[in-house]
């Protein structure tokens, strides 16, 4: 595989983990707009510990996601007093805060940036973009997915049907935050440098478009919106300059003609049945 | 020194004024969170800029900016509004996102992604108060956004249109009922909100000089903080968000350094979304969606 190659699939393992941040927290009708504050937490926190502390590669990244959700834990109760939209703007709020902090943070580097010493490879990057897949399609086979639904269409109704709404609501934040930190740790580790601006504004809105392009209804939505924003613009590389904008014209047109996104339940429940009865009159 | 710094403040305010009430004005009638503002803050900005440079009059060249808002203040409700009307609240931000992403990547390739001056259209005079300086472009434009949300202010209470519009912010069912063409309004209130944005835009080139293809998500994004701590829908309020998101810039870039201006305008918005999430003047949030 050539470096470009494997460079693009580097990138679709660290989109596709940011969609998943992401993901959780909007399957409980959180919409996240500072996931990339979480993702500058996990990756300073990575990054500080192999740098000044000798710890090894892997285990910093999980440490970095440890940080990422601790702090997303602390800060859900009083976040999750808010609702709809005004919990995204406090999201928001949260992540332009983190990122300014980093910013001035001088033991991390400050606005130069702060280099990475230790290198990981593109292979575990890949293996852990996959494992963070399985899991939350494991995650989505169970009945937290539907409590989170529950939540997420009706938070009144799913408290009287005794759902604890603050637990799930906290716990979808921090499963959230901590995929995203696991996936900046894996950023600073992969890309030897980071600095506070890339974990900006716009990180953030690009990875919910990621995600809504993709569908919120199915498990693999993120997945196929992070693949369509990774490699699409890519293919329009031959028409250079008019890529994004191609792309945002492609982001509005889809979004008027399909808004519930690409992949949708009704979608892969009718593939389902149709393997279901291409089985039994195959048998 | 602190009132000098007060009144650069204020006067800062008076550019995120703007934005602030053509945000409150789309989250207040048709609860949407319209990201293609900051784009068309821009467009305005960029496009007076441009036929300046190619030599029209200044009156021209406005009134060109301004078309040029809303025109694309319609495209919006077409391509975004209107298609997601019964879709999931998130639907109709994301496309706007898209027209931001996507006007701003026109922009680059008409004109470039440099940072181009604004050329002074006002001779450079300063109103001196004892110690105090003020800068004439400034308080013009700060005087002339209060006075565009005073007759905002005042359409809205008194016209025909403007009822027809409190009207469907209050309820768009029973506005429907009582013979409101909701479907004839709902462009309008568009159309409007784009508008204000492109004045916002002109009168930030006028007074900082400085136009370029980014120029608006900074803006805008403080111009939704401002909202958001005025309280969403309520018009003053945003005008007061606006002038106190001015001063807490200034401030904290005069008592902690410039790079500490996100932690104190964001930090602010935070505290006040958890202590109360409605806004200084909002009313109690019932049924907010994005």
């Amino acid at each position: 595989m050539s470096g470009y190659q494997t460079g693009l699939i580097v990138l679709l393992a660290l989109n596709t983990i940011a969609a998943y941040g992401v993901y959780l927290p909007m399957a409980a009708g959180q919409l996240n707009l500072g996931i990339a504050g979480f993702m500058a937490i996990g990756a300073y926190a990575a990054a500080y510990l192999t740098n000044e502390c000798g710890w090894p590669a892997l285990a910093a990244v999980g440490a970095g996601g440890g940080a990422a959700a601790i702090l997303a834990f602390a800060v859900a109760a009083p976040i999750l007093r808010t609702q709809g939209i005004y919990l995204s703007l406090a999201t928001f709020a949260l992540g332009q805060v983190i990122s300014a902090i980093f910013l001035n943070l001088e033991v991390v580097g400050g606005a130069a940036g702060y280099p990475v010493s230790m290198h990981i490879g593109a292979y575990l990057v890949v293996a852990a973009a996959a494992a963070i897949v399985l899991l939350v399609c494991l995650v989505s086979t169970t009945r937290v997915t539907i409590y989170f639904a529950a939540v997420k269409n009706d938070p009144l109704v799913a408290d009287l049907l005794g759902l604890n709404v603050k637990a799930l609501g906290i716990s979808a934040l921090t499963a959230g935050a901590g995929i995203a930190g696991v996936g900046g740790g894996l950023y600073a580790h992969y890309f030897n440098y980071i600095e506070a601006q890339y974990f900006g504004v716009m990180l953030s809105t690009y990875t919910v478009l990621y995600v809504l392009l993709g569908g919120t209804q199915s498990v693999f939505g993120p997945l196929i919106g992070a693949a369509i924003f990774t490699f699409l613009p890519e293919a329009l590389r031959s028409s250079s300059q008019w890529r994004y904008a191609i792309f945002a014209l492609f982001i509005i047109i889809f979004m008027a003609l399909r808004p519930q996104g690409l992949i949708t339940r009704g979608l892969s429940r009718r593939r389902v049945q149709a393997e279901a009865q291409g089985g039994t009159t195959a048998s | 020194m602190i009132a000098q710094q007060f009144v650069n403040g204020l006067m800062l305010g008076g550019v995120y004024v703007m934005i602030a009430v053509a945000f409150t004005l789309a989250i207040g009638v048709l609860n949407f969170l319209n990201f293609s503002i900051p784009g068309i803050f821009m467009i305005a900005g960029m496009v007076s800029w441009a036929a300046l440079r190619s030599g029209q009059h200044w009156l021209f060249a406005f009134g060109l900016a301004l078309c040029a808002s809303a025109i694309v203040g319609l495209a919006v409700y077409l391509l975004t509004y209107r298609p997601s009307s019964d879709s999931d609240p998130e639907v109709p931000l994301v496309s706007s996102l898209g027209f931001l992403v996507l006007l701003e990547n026109l922009v680059v390739l008409w004109l470039g992604s440099d940072q181009q001056s604004f050329p002074a259209l006002i001779a450079d005079f300063n109103f001196r108060a004892g110690s105090i300086v003020v800068g004439g472009a400034q308080v013009l434009s700060l005087v002339l956004s209060l006075s565009f949300v005073v007759a905002l202010s005042l359409s809205l209470r008194f016209t025909n249109l403007g009822r027809q519009v409190r009207a469907i912010a209050e309820s768009r069912r029973t506005a429907s009922m009582l013979g409101v063409n909701v479907g004839a309004v709902v462009p309008r209130v568009f159309v409007l909100s784009a508008v204000f944005t492109g004045i916002g835009g002109i009168l930030f080139a006028i007074s900082y000089l400085q136009v370029s293809s980014t120029m608006g998500e900074n803006i805008g994004f403080k111009g939704i903080s401002a909202m958001i701590i005025g309280g969403m829908g309520n018009i003053w309020g945003a005008v007061a968000g606006g002038l106190l998101i001015g001063l807490v810039e200034i401030l904290s870039t005069q008592f902690l350094g410039a790079d500490f201006v996100n932690i104190g305008v964001y930090g602010l918005l935070l505290a006040l979304l958890v202590a109360k999430p409605e806004g200084l003047f909002g009313k109690a949030a019932a049924r907010e969606k994005l």
